[in-house]
Formats: C-alpha cells, structure tokens, sequence
C-alpha cells in the first residue's frame, strides 16, 4: 500500500529511480500524477464557470496523436490478459489495433459488440484492478497500456461521428420483453434482446435512463450529459421503448409483466442504503451519499448543491470517494473520510483513495461511528477506535470526536425488495440458476440486485447481455 | 579514445564519418555547420553543367514507423540548382577554412567524353580532394539521359569512369545505383574504367506512399507525384548486401569501397565498414536529426573500439567480409532450438501465436498452476528459425541454444539427400 507521504509528493517518486519508477506504474500512482492535478479547492467557486471547471473531466480525453502513441504500446498479445480480465470479454488487443492503424470506428465496433456501454465503462471501470492490472507491459518499462481511456478515444470517436448504428436486428421473434429497470444491465439487455429479433419494454422508476450511470457517479466521471447521448445512441438500434416513473412494487406489478409479456428481465439494481443503525440518525444534515451524488448529478449549476462546513463521509468504497472528492470540490471547508477498517481492506481502488488525498480530503482508518451529537442539526460524530483482534472488529474503547454540519453515508446499498413477493432472496439479493432465470419461470435478473452481483457497471452489462441471450434460448423454447 | 583516421582512394580522413551529396551539403553555410559538428568530410551536392536546374514543390515523401519515426525518405529533388561557380567559389573558401577535412565533388553530365571531363577538370581545380561521379540519381535526372540510365548500364559506367580518370589525377568514386539486377556489373565496370573507389548504394527507386484523397503518390506536386528516390535505415539491408557482394568478388580488385545507405549510428557505420567499406557517408539521419548526430558516430565507435581492442580502423575493414558466404557453403548439421526463460517472459502469447500460425506449431501455451501462462519450446519441431526470439517484445527472454556440438560440417553439395551429389557420384 502507498503511504501518505509519497502521495503528497509524487514528483519526488516520480524521478527516483527506475525501479521506483516501475513500482509507481504498479502502484497506479503514475496515472494518478500524469492525469490528474491537485486543485486549488479554497472555498466556493464565486461564478458558474470556476464551480464547472471543478467537475470537468477527470481524464481529459486523449487527441490523436495521444491515442495514437498509447495504442503503439500495446504489444497486441495473443490470449490476451486483459481480455480475459474485462468482464465483458472485450478484444482489447483487436481495438487497440485499429486505433493505431487509423481505425477508431472500426474499434468502437469490437468494443460496442461486447459491451454496448463501453463508453461509460471506459470512464468509471476501475480499470487499475481489471484489464490494465493484467497488461503485460505492467513488467515493462512506462507501465500498462492505458486501455480504458483508448477505449474512450474510440467508442467518443464513433458517436461523435454520428455514423449509423452498428449493429442490425434479427427477423422479429414477435415477442416481447419487459425489463424492469434502465440501468446498465437492463439497457444491456434491452439492446441484445433487440439485436437477437426481440422487443424490449423498459420500466424505469426515475424520469431519466441510465441508472447510476446517471444518477450515481461523480460528475468529473461522465461530464457532457455522457449517460444521456449513450441512452439514445443503444436505443438507435430500434424495438426498445422506455416508459418513466414505473416503479416495481408501486404502479408496476410483477404479476402484470409475467401476464403481459413473453418474459420478464429484472434489473433494480440496489435501491436502498444501510443504515449506521445509531441512534440520531435522522438528525437534520445526514444524508446518504448516493442521494448527495444523484443531486449533484442533475444539478446544471453545482453551485447550487447545498454542501456543509464540514463534511464526514462515513464508508470505504468508490461511493464514498466520490461523496468525499465532490462535497471538498463544492467547496466544503474540511471532509474526514472515515473508514473502519484500513487503506487496504477499503473497497476504492487505490487510484480512488488517491484522488481523495489528492482533493484534501482527510482520510481516517480504522474508526467505528458509535455517537451522534446535536440538537435536531447534526454538530459533530463521535468515532470509536477500532482494531482487528483474531480477525473480528473490535472496539477499543477510545474514541474522538469530529465537527460536522454534514454526514454522509456511504456504508453499502442493500435491495428494495418491495415487488419482489414470490422470488426466492438469499442474503438480501435475488437468486439465479445458471441461466439467469430467477426462482419464478420466466423471470430472469442481473445488475447489482443478484447475488453474483460484484457493483461494477461492466458486470451489470455483462449479466444483461448473457442474460439476454438466456432469455432468447427460453422464448425460442416456448 | 581509438583513433578514427581513415584512408580512402587515397584520401586521409580524420574520421570515417562522411555526408553524402544530398541537399545537407548543397552550400557552403551547411558544409561549415557540419564541420563544425565534427563530419570528417562532405561530398558536395551534385554539380552539372548551366545553367542550373530548376526543382519543383514539393520533394520529399516520409515512410514511418508506428511511432512516427523515420524509416525512409524518398525524394524528387534533383542536383544543385545554384550556379556551377557559385559553388566552385564556395568549395575553394571551404577548402581553404577547413583544411583538415574532406570535399568531394559530386559531378554530373550527359554522356558525352568533353561535357564530363570539362565538368571534371573545373570541379577538380576548385580543390577537391577527389570526384564522384553520380551514375545513380533514379528520379528527374534519368529522364534526361543522366543519373541511373547511365549507371544501370555497365558499359557507360566504365566509359564515363574513363572519360574522367584521364582528364583529371585525383581519386575519383564511381556512385553505383542498386537499381540493377546484379551490383557486381557495374562495380566490375567502375573498375575496368580505372575507379580508386566506388560509392554505394544511391537512392532506391520508389513510390513512398499514396495519398488516398488525391489518389496520387506522395509526395505530390499539384495533385500528381512520381517515383523517386529512397533513403534511410529502410535501405540499410540493401546495402550492406550490395557493399559486401562488391567487397567478396575478386573481380573487382582491391578497389574501395564508401559505404552509403541508411546509415544511422555507429553501429550501422561499423557493420558497413566490417563488410568492406573504407568510409562511410550519411545523408538522412542527418535529415532527421541534424548534423549533431556525428557526435554519437565518433564516440560510439570509439568505444566500441577500445572494447574490442582495434587501434585502427583499418583493423576492422572487412572482417565480416569472410564470413559472407553463399549458401551451398552453410553446414547443414548445426542445429539450434529455442530456450526460452520464464522468468523473463511477460507471457504476451506473441511467441506461440507467430510458430503456430505461421511456423513450425513448436511453442505451447500450457496455463501455470498460479494461472500464469507457461510457454513450452518442444524441441522436436523446432527448427531454429530464430522467429519467436525476434518477435518477442522482451529482448533476451528468448535465446537459440546450439545442440549440434560434435557433429561434422556438412554442406548441401555433400548432402546425401542432394539429388545433384547422387548424380555426381
């Protein structure tokens, strides 16, 4: 793990020696120091275009030329790591290829037909643990090759060129899917549904598509309304349609769709957050993260997000990183981390937890929140210290205290399971045979909400598209 | 440091490093700089008779590498185009400023006995240490009976070669085209005709590339373009065959040898002088980097010489030259195999996929108990083609080992597989 004080002085890594060198690349920390800057975040922005440049891009996206020199890395491997680490199973080697010859729609296309979001992905997969951790040229000199952000270069490419869309439907199956829920495993599946000969019907419970990829990332990670142009780019395929404001449980029944149509694909996702289970915890200033990030996300001016003083984020996972890095740049005085356990059991990636110091956001372990002071507004949180004893968290018994006008939580989603009546649960989440078939015939799921679930947007999107093809074998039974 | 000091037709040299006539050495300002950065000599740009020629826009056409490093260059400039006196003036000046250091004229005429040997006798009393005839220009110059037309046939090479050897007594370099069937005729020509050496290789006949919006080769001039002339380390395989054919045949005696054609480094010079050339010239890695690169040239092979113990250059001219064989003389028994460290490898697959799909199915792919790859050599297919090792992106992760030791030499006319020795017997 990467101490503190090589993150607050990369450049001095930077030019030691080569073996440092090589150990930085491993470490992530050299995209951490070549793509992204410490901002100056003293306070609020004063004008709209200052608060903007604060949730620009986080990678910019690369030029030409930038593509072009990245991709002649790649040592176009045969059976290639990476390819087996992408969940979706994207030829990586192929599409980088075809950016180095010159052909970025032809590389968009290896991409789109494996993973038809790989926009998105090539923004917001933690590509460090995935493909680039098992690129080759992480044993050689300059460290991995910078898969996701050629990723981007090509799919921005072909949806900027405004070509048509690539890929063709099958003959009409004359069936009907309902898929409930717009987010990455239900968009994935809509859109295979519809290329194997299938209508898809989507129900969506909020007024936009997308699912956290609208709703639930950091905003510098999908700048220009990305989620949006990426909805209508999949829906150019044709046969999908997408109705708003249905909610599973609500004014949408599951027996209905089961009746309705030829089969039903179930993709919620996680619609409810834990609690800390303390008592106070409906004190005025404690929210959950993922409401904070989703009002960020449709917020046109961010300064007009209503942000604290000072900032407790209570959690360890790429969620909380983006609560943490997004309320500092908002302009909050002070945001403390605060995590259970250590750096390295925390479920952020290393380059997640380096964006976070690098946004001086006060990062601190092993605390317990056991106290919530203040009279109807919350004014502070008390944390216990914790330790592992035989493996089992324990309190210490020593605690502190920590000002806050703001709580954060970011202590996991669990399912709503509300309209789920009849579908076998096992610890909270829905249950599958392998062919993604729930415990009710011809209800089929994936995304977050199934038990396999891992929380990562290119699962989501591989489960709907396996899914999808799952369900063409069932209908073609029929 | 070694002592570079070399001997060429004659002609001493502070070092071997010398720019070929091209457009670096088209005038007295660049000729000075390249001095300056430490060139021991130049061939002058090529000068013909007036009036000058005229060149055209554009000239020059680039292939690259995937990282945009130049391969080659292909040009359609022709020679000079300033006046003849202009440069006799400049090359006297020059001469006179920079004594320690080499000019060669490069010449061109028609082929007719008064045009060379007057072109010849001018240049010469300019003070030239020596004459080089350029037989070999492939583009522009070729359709005016000049350059490669004379160059790519023999008895004018030996004619034109005559012509100037008579009117003038300082060395003169025949410039050999590669755009021949066979190099030998034309340096066994340069030698009839009384050449003290021979320069090679000129440029390559060419078309670069073609621009796919004008649908015209490159580089283009008003939307049109022509074949021209390549240069750069793309050539350099080329020319070291041609020098070393030259260097090897008895027939053309002892005659020496400047070595041209993709010269980049020292190590590209040293190749060329092991395979017989007295000297070297240089023209587009100069293009490319500028004349600063003579620095690397220098120090490069010096310590490349101390290393190896040569206090001379002349103790490394032509050592490789023996070992050039033809093929019938190659022992057909030694053998080697691939070996291939896993601790090295960086499992990419490319030396599995390149055997399997396109040599000898020798490498396998096994998953390792961690789930690491593990390639495997099986010796029994492999050949000893050396492909694995040249495409593996890690340099001494693959090595050949030799497995023949003790087995006698056998060549292919001693073969007794060979149809020919049966028939012989």
């Amino acid at each position: 793990m990467v101490g503190v004080v090589g993150i607050a002085f990369p450049k001095f890594r930077l030019v030691s020696t080569l073996g440092a060198y090589q150990d930085l690349a491993k470490d992530g920390l050299w995209e951490t120091t070549m793509t992204t800057k410490r901002m100056g975040l003293s306070g609020k922005p004063e004008t709209a275009a200052e608060m903007a440049a604060r949730f620009d891009d986080l990678h910019p996206p690369y030029n030409e030329m930038m593509a072009m020199t990245e991709s002649n890395r790649c040592l176009y491997c045969y059976d290639a790591p990476c390819t087996t680490a992408c969940p979706t199973s994207i030829d990586i080697p192929a599409f980088i290829r075809k950016i180095s010859t010159g052909n970025p729609n032809g590389a968009a296309k290896t991409i789109l037909e494996e993973n038809i979001l790989g926009g998105t992905c090539a923004r917001v997969c933690p590509t460090e643990t995935l493909c680039e951790q098992a690129c080759v040229c992480n044993e050689l000199e300059g460290g991995p090759v910078p898969i996701g952000r050629l990723q981007r270069y090509a799919v921005d490419h072909f949806m900027e060129a405004d070509k048509p869309h690539p890929f063709g439907r099958k003959p009409s199956s004359g069936k009907t899917v309902a898929v409930v829920g717009a987010g990455p495993a239900g968009l994935a599946c809509a859109h295979r549904l519809a290329m194997l000969g299938h209508d898809a019907v989507v129900f969506e419970a909020k007024a936009k598509a997308g699912g956290l990829n609208e709703y639930g990332l950091a905003a510098y990670k999908m700048t220009n309304d990305f989620a949006q142009k990426e909805v209508d780019f999949l829906l150019e395929i044709g046969g999908i349609t997408i109705q708003y404001e249905q909610r599973l449980g609500d004014n949408l029944l599951l027996a209905d769709l089961s009746r309705d149509y030829d089969a039903v694909f179930i993709g919620i996702g996680l619609g409810d957050v834990n609690d800390l289970g303390l008592e106070g915890e409906d004190k005025d200033g404690i929210h959950s993260a993922i409401d904070f990030i989703e009002e960020i996300r449709q917020a046109p001016d961010k300064r007009d997000v209503a942000v604290g003083d000072n900032v407790i984020v209570i959690g360890g996972g790429n969620t909380a990183i983006d609560a943490a890095v997004q309320a500092k740049r908002l302009g909050a005085g002070e945001v403390t981390l605060v995590y259970r356990r250590g750096a390295e059991q925390m479920g952020a990636t290393d380059f997640e937890q380096d964006l976070a110091k690098l946004n001086d956001v006060i990062v601190r372990y092993w605390s317990m929140p056991s106290g919530i002071k203040g009279n109807g507004k919350v004014e502070s949180m008390v944390f216990e210290k914790a330790e592992l004893d035989g493996g089992k968290l324990m309190g210490t018994g020593e605690t502190y205290e920590v000002k806050a006008d703001m709580v954060l939580k970011a202590v996991g989603q669990k399912l709503l399971p509300s309209g789920l009546d009849g579908i076998e649960l096992n610890r909270g989440k829905l249950v599958l045979d392998e062919k993604f078939q729930t415990t009710m015939g011809g209800v089929f799921a994936g995304g977050d909400a199934v038990a396999s679930g891992e929380d990562l947007t290119v699962q989501a999107v591989e489960d709907g598209k396996q899914a999808a093809h799952a369900i063409d074998q069932y209908l073609s039974g029929m | 440091m070694a002592d570079l000091k070399c001997t060429i037709a004659g002609i001493e040299s502070i070092n071997p490093f010398w720019l070929a006539s091209a457009p670096p050495t088209d005038k007295k300002y660049n000729v000075v700089r390249a001095f300056e950065a430490g060139w021991g000599g130049v061939v002058w740009k090529t000068l013909g008779i007036d009036p000058p020629v005229i060149n055209v826009s554009s000239r020059y056409g680039v292939h690259h590498d995937h990282k945009r490093r130049v391969m080659g260059i292909n040009n359609i400039e022709l020679i000079t185009d300033r006046p003849l006196e202009v440069n006799l003036q400049e090359i006297r000046e020059v001469r006179e400023e920079w004594p320690d250091r080499v000019i060669i004229g490069s010449i061109m005429a028609p082929v007719e006995k008064h045009y060379w040997q007057d072109l010849a006798r001018q240049v010469a009393d300019a003070g030239v240490h020596g004459l080089e005839l350029n037989l070999g220009c492939p583009h522009g110059m070729c359709e005016r009976g000049m350059g490669s037309a004379i160059g790519q046939v023999p008895e004018m090479v030996e004619q034109v070669t005559r012509w100037v050897k008579e009117a003038v007594d300082i060395p003169v370099f025949t410039k050999l085209t590669p755009n021949i069937t066979n190099i030998l005729w034309s340096a066994e020509a340069a030698y009839k005709g009384g050449a003290d050496a021979v320069s090679l290789i000129n440029t390559v006949n060419s078309i670069i590339s073609v621009d796919l919006d004008q649908m015209a080769p490159t580089p283009t001039v008003d939307g049109v373009g022509t074949h021209g002339g390549y240069c750069g380390s793309a050539v350099k395989p080329i020319a070291l065959n041609m020098v070393a054919e030259i260097a090897k045949s008895p027939d053309t005696g002892n005659m020496h040898i400047s070595g041209i054609g993709g010269i980049t480094d020292w190590k590209d010079a040293v190749e060329f002088m092991t395979l017989g050339s007295n000297a070297v010239q240089v023209c587009t890695a100069a293009m490319v980097y500028g004349f600063r690169i003579v620095e690397d040239l220098i120090d490069g092979m010096s310590d490349w010489m101390d290393e190896k113990g040569y206090t001379s250059v002349a103790e490394f001219t032509g050592a490789a030259v023996p070992q050039v064989k033809d093929w019938n003389e190659l022992n057909m028994n030694y053998d080697i195999k691939a070996v291939i460290d896993p601790d090295q490898c960086i499992e990419c697959g490319r030396c599995h996929i390149a055997c399997e799909d396109t040599s000898h199915q020798a490498i396998l792919m096994k998953t390792r108990e961690d789930g690491g790859k593990l390639f495997e050599v099986v010796d029994d297919e492999c050949v000893g083609c050396n492909l694995c090792l040249h495409v593996c992106p890690v340099e001494g992760c693959i090595s050949m080992k030799e497995v023949s030791a003790g087995k006698p030499a056998l060549t292919w006319p001693e073969h007794p597989l060979n149809p020919m020795k049966q028939a012989a017997e």
